[in-house]
């Protein structure tokens, strides 16, 4: 069974009195362990499919199937529930809480989730240590490097178990060096079975895919596999 | 346990976000802070003035009812004044000797009558003192104490005994440090025996009651008022437990005394330490009310501030808002941090407003009039302003609970 099913997908935006059509009648199937990037340039339509993947907006028409329940008629709440448990994000901009360590970022999913204290600061401990952090956890954001900051969003974005990995643009503020790091980083997580979305438009960084799937306006351009050395 | 673990969690957030914005956090606090030095202040005005007052008419015991011509706190119009005049004849001193023979559940029936008159003793004097024409019974109602000599016998009070007891002020203003037993002083030319001085009593009603000489009913009526009237009749109750029904059978013995028809209105007052609580309590009631509304109004303003400064921290934290909710967050927690900061705000305003509060409180207490601030004053501020956080954080609160995570994560 498919770990996402997206089925005759449509997102229609109204701009004023124009209708853009964001992604146009697609379907699309990822399995669990896949390494997936999407690519396309800036109004392909790849922020909305990340969006719609991410259960933080709904199609306009079209069904959506995440891990075999159905997302695509969840209100917010429900949408909420389902981001806290089946995916974790990892954002461009690292997007993490300012004034918190770099251990409470970590906890803050576990904490939505309803997750005891004591088993929360634990589990969160395993996550920073997962990304080589475990000597860094009192470290506010502005004390670390970008690319300590964004191995905590990826620690943030594992601590939940999810289904999905979905990081958009992760490498786009960092160096390159820092970059290939966060990248072997992800080469590693896929190698260990987690399902990896990547959104990019940088074909070296898709390249660390095992599948790229290239949009353009608003439908799938191209699907194809290949084989890593 | 996972509610109080979100609770937690907006408490650390507001405090972090509190600490990051002193300056704002303190100016939007000001008006909370404002609003609750004004109630805190005013419950420990009424409070204080309301222990003073309890304290002041203690001296009217609560088990005696003092039979008078008019009620104490007349509250008619001038006519109906005028009608209690004509239909109220005056209480005389026959009137007390026969309830004394009547009254079954009476433990003391005291005749009292009193008026402002020059004390002399030798070369000095002392003006306005009371004159107080009582008989031996008067030590059960009035609650006064003896601290030096004796006080009337029931001969004194029977005979015609020119003798007085005097209270410690007259004392310390005629005597100086001279001892007053067995001195004579002097009240409308007529000369009385001292042969003893009362103990210390303080004031009631602001009025002090140390400035005051007792000497027997039928002397001060014979000599000083030359009247066979007086002004009332402290009837003290057998217990607390007959309160009632004393009552009703004085009323009932006095109308016998006074031959009043069935049907026909008293022509005389029972009064009541009580009437007098109940006035009081009366009148500060209103004045609660009047000041609870000022009070309201200046909180109202506050509660503006902090709901002001709470959509611009919305506003502020929007990408903040997107991040939890991409994590997770539903809007019950997004609803909740909001308005757990909003609370922590009001609260730390409140807190600082009881502190200013407690200042003058003191300051009040030192140089004006007693004040106290009690623990109820204290919840009810701290409730007051967490109350006031609750309700005007709420609809910034409600708008970043609804925001799109989409919208949300884009903001700059």
């Amino acid at each position: 069974m498919a770990l996402i099913r997206l089925q005759n997908i449509s997102r229609c935006y109204q701009m004023g009195a124009e209708t853009v059509h964001a992604l146009r009648d697609v379907s699309l199937e990822i399995q669990r362990g896949e390494y997936v990037a999407i690519m396309g340039p800036s109004g392909s339509g790849k922020s909305t499919m990340m969006n719609l993947i991410g259960c933080l907006d709904t199609p306009t028409a079209g069904h959506y199937e995440l891990n075999g329940t159905s997302v695509s008629d969840m209100d917010d709440n429900q949408l909420a529930e389902v981001r806290n448990r089946e995916i974790g994000f990892v954002f461009q901009t690292f997007n993490l809480l300012s004034r918190s360590n770099a251990l409470h970022n970590v906890e803050l999913p576990l904490i939505y989730g309803g997750m005891p204290a004591e088993q929360r600061h634990q589990v969160a401990l395993d996550a920073l240590a997962q990304v080589g952090l475990g000597d860094r956890i009192h470290h506010k954001p502005n004390e670390l490097s970008g690319g300590q900051r964004q191995r905590v969003a990826v620690a943030r974005a594992l601590v939940n178990k999810p289904s999905i990995l979905l990081a958009d643009e992760p490498t786009g503020n960092l160096d390159s060096k820092t970059g290939a790091e966060i990248m072997a980083l992800f080469a590693e997580l896929s190698r260990k079975g987690n399902t990896i979305i990547l959104v990019t438009h940088e074909e070296d960084i898709a390249e660390h895919a095992h599948r790229i799937i290239r949009l353009h306006d608003g439908l799938i351009a191209s699907d194809e596999r290949q084989n890593r050395p | 346990m996972r509610f109080f673990a979100e609770i937690r969690e907006g408490l650390g957030i507001s405090w972090d976000a509190i600490l990051a914005n002193k300056m704002r956090s303190t100016l939007a606090t000001l008006g909370i802070v404002i609003g609750i030095v004004t109630v805190t202040l005013m419950g420990a005005a009424i409070n204080g003035l309301d222990r003073a007052f309890i304290r002041s008419i203690s001296v009217l015991g609560a088990d005696v009812f003092y039979v008078s011509r008019y009620d104490w706190l007349f509250t008619g119009s001038y006519d109906d004044w005028l009608k209690a005049q004509r239909r109220h004849p005056p209480i005389r001193l026959k009137d007390a000797e026969a309830l004394a023979k009547q009254l079954t559940l009476a433990a003391a029936v005291v005749p009292e009558e009193d008026d402002n008159r020059t004390v002399k003793y030798k070369t000095r004097s002392a003006s306005s003192v009371q004159i107080v024409g009582t008989t031996e019974a008067y030590l059960q109602t009035s609650g006064v104490g003896v601290a030096q000599g004796r006080f009337l016998t029931a001969a004194d009070a029977e005979g015609n005994q020119p003798v007085c007891i005097i209270g410690s002020e007259v004392a310390t203003n005629l005597f100086r440090n001279d001892p007053p037993l067995g001195e004579h002083i002097k009240i409308e030319d007529q000369s009385f025996l001292v042969i003893g001085v009362l103990e210390k009593q303080g004031t009631m009603l602001g009025g002090s009651l140390d400035n005051r000489v007792i000497i027997p009913i039928r002397e001060s009526l014979a000599v000083i008022w030359k009247r066979p009237t007086i002004d009332q009749i402290d009837v003290k109750a057998n217990g607390l437990a007959q309160l009632d029904e004393a009552r009703e059978e004085l009323r009932q013995t006095m109308r016998h005394i006074r031959h009043l028809a069935p049907g026909e209105p008293d022509d005389f007052a029972i009064n009541q330490q009580d009437q007098f609580v109940k006035f009081f309590h009366k009148m500060t009631g209103t004045i609660a009310i009047i000041g609870l509304f000022v009070t309201s109004l200046s909180l109202f303003v506050g509660g503006i501030g902090i709901m002001n400064i709470m959509f611009v921290s919305v506003v502020e934290r929007t990408r903040e808002i997107g991040v939890r909710k991409a994590i997770g967050a539903k809007r019950r927690n997004i609803l909740l941090q909001f308005l757990v900061e909003a609370a922590c705000i009001c609260l730390f305003g409140g807190m600082i407003g009881l502190g200013i509060a407690w200042l003058a409180t003191l300051a009040v207490t030192q140089w004006l009039f007693p004040a106290s601030l009690s623990w109820t004053i204290v919840a009810i501020a701290l409730l007051v302003s967490l109350l006031t956080g609750v309700v005007s954080g709420f609809l910034p609160a409600w708008r970043a609970a609804r925001m799109d995570p989409v919208d949300a994560l884009r903001s700059e």
